[in-house]
């Protein structure tokens, strides 16, 4: 048996954190970004809205939303700048800073949630 | 042959034949190649608003001043601007997912091959189901 | 419609050329006639020097694919009354993404050398001699790989791919959907023998989905589901593989 890729749990990644990103981000950057801002709808006051972020599941929930979209972008950046560019010498750097990239964020996000007070 | 192959599986000596080089442009040549790079390219503003995201969470863990000049940013015509457009790749990708879906996963029931405009439109409902119960959470009172 | 209509066509003689170059001929515009039938009479009455692959002209041998105005195309499934109103000549050019041997003509080793690779052939452990009884399969079994088994291998899908182009060493489309066209044969046991091959990087992982395979492809074979669908094999495969115990295979 060939040496085990690790392509599948790059690629299960990269699905998950797009189902997740199709599902969920349109909603909250239309509200985030546009509704709340220009005031269509009435933003929610400072008080609710971090009591509702500190919930433990809504700092989960926000986690995992990170960590699945950083890991979907990573591997799809991945493959367009190594097919896009025709940059294959560069091939482990991009695999470095794409990954590398996503891990970082990721632990951000872990810390600023982590330690959201 | 269980072998990696790394080399194409021609002889190395014909030098007659004509090889053209794909030209680092090769997808601007087509649309529909230029429509695949713009939908591998909305991952970029999926990440991008992670990091909008992140940023949210750190006003709202700094205090009321903090959060109220973070909606203060929000406001900026070159940010609104920036999340329009962010926001359009997110809902490119979405809607292009969902369109790729029933071709990733050959789902049967009772033998037979669902149709792919049944899992479309199971993906569009609960589409719209997640983001109304996502809504409600975030737009309370 | 017009009477005649132009063709472009590349040539390129490895003898004299260090570049290919295109030639333009004058042919008869008649309604049912296809690209190829343009090409033969060019040949037949023109210019004897024009190469190129053809065999069936019904679109099931899979020879005839070449570039019709930047589209692959079988020739033989292509009518020229579609260009009749177009301003510029039908350009015709070999399918991309392979080398030219001559003219239309262009080398395809390296997808014979992949399709073996793949074994597209029914794998048992056992053989079942045919005095014991036929191998029997509803039609539901059927309908799982029928699809990817309409394949002609003509190669458009190949022409067609992005990735395929940019890196040679890629399994293609074509190879992976016969693959799965075993794969999901009730009657073959080879999947993991195939698996070997297929989940390198320059098997499945190297494709991104682009789909140009499936529009191009004339039989409908939708090479790029049976890749995604590969995928998804491969990697619950590859999960299965990190939880069980190593000895379950």
């Amino acid at each position: 048996m060939a040496k085990q890729s690790n392509e599948p749990v790059l690629w299960a990644l990269f699905s998950a954190g797009g189902v997740f990103a199709a599902f969920v981000i349109p909603v909250h950057l239309f509200l985030l970004g546009l509704a709340f801002p220009l005031g269509w709808i009435s933003a929610p006051g400072y008080e609710s809205l971090h009591a509702l972020a500190r919930l433990p599941l809504t700092r989960l929930y926000l986690f995992v939303l990170c960590f699945l979209a950083l890991f979907h972008w990573a591997h799809r950046f991945r493959y367009t700048l190594y097919d896009g560019l025709q940059i294959k010498h560069l091939n482990e750097v991009i695999f470095v800073c794409c990954y590398g990239g996503a891990i970082l964020g990721t632990i951000v996000a872990g810390y600023l949630l982590w330690s959201f007070r | 042959m269980t072998e990696a192959r790394q080399t194409v599986g021609y002889t190395e000596y014909h030098p007659r034949w004509y090889r053209s080089r794909v030209s680092t442009w090769w997808w601007l040549t087509r649309w529909p190649y230029l429509k695949f790079i713009l939908r591998e390219i909305s991952s970029v503003f999926v990440a991008s608003f992670v990091v909008l995201l992140l940023l949210q969470i750190r006003a709202l863990s700094r205090g009321p001043e903090a959060y109220a000049r973070f909606q203060h940013w929000l406001q900026n015509p070159l940010v609104l601007l920036l999340n329009l457009v962010t926001l359009f790749f997110v809902v490119f990708h979405a809607i292009t997912w969902f369109k790729l879906a029933p071709s990733a996963m050959a789902v049967r029931f009772r033998g037979k091959r669902v149709p792919d405009l049944f899992i479309v439109g199971t993906n569009y409902a609960a589409w719209a189901v997640v983001s109304l119960v996502v809504a409600w959470f975030l737009v309370r009172p | 419609m017009p009477e005649t209509i132009n063709l472009e066509v590349l040539r390129y003689s490895p003898e004299t050329d260090t570049e290919p170059s295109f030639q333009r001929y004058d042919v008869p515009l008649r309604k049912d006639w296809v690209v190829l039938d343009a090409l033969n009479y060019i040949k037949d009455k023109v210019d004897g020097s024009l190469t190129f692959r053809w065999s069936c002209r019904m679109g099931i041998c899979g020879s005839c694919g070449m570039m019709v105005n930047g589209e692959p195309k079988l020739t033989c499934a292509t009518f020229l009354s579609n260009y009749a109103n177009d301003a510029a000549p039908v350009r015709v050019q070999p399918l991309r993404y392979f080398p030219v041997i001559r003219d239309l003509v262009v080398e395809v080793t390296d997808f014979m050398t992949k399709l073996q690779s793949v074994k597209p052939w029914l794998i048992r452990a056992e053989e079942k001699p045919t005095s014991e009884s036929e191998y029997l399969q509803t039609p539901d079994q059927l309908d799982r790989y029928k699809q990817f088994s309409m394949c002609i291998n003509c190669l458009l899908c190949y022409a067609a791919c992005p990735v395929y182009g940019l890196d040679p060493v890629f399994i293609g489309p074509a190879a992976i959907a016969l693959a799965q066209r075993y794969n999901m044969d009730s009657r073959d046991e080879g999947a993991h023998e195939r698996m070997d091959v297929l989940a390198q990087h320059e098997g499945i992982w190297g494709c991104t989905f682009v789909g140009e395979c499936t529009q191009v492809c004339p039989k409908h074979v939708d090479p790029a589901g049976a890749i995604q669908q590969y995928k998804l094999t491969a990697t619950i495969e590859r999960f299965k593989s990190f939880l069980l115990p190593r000895g379950a295979k």
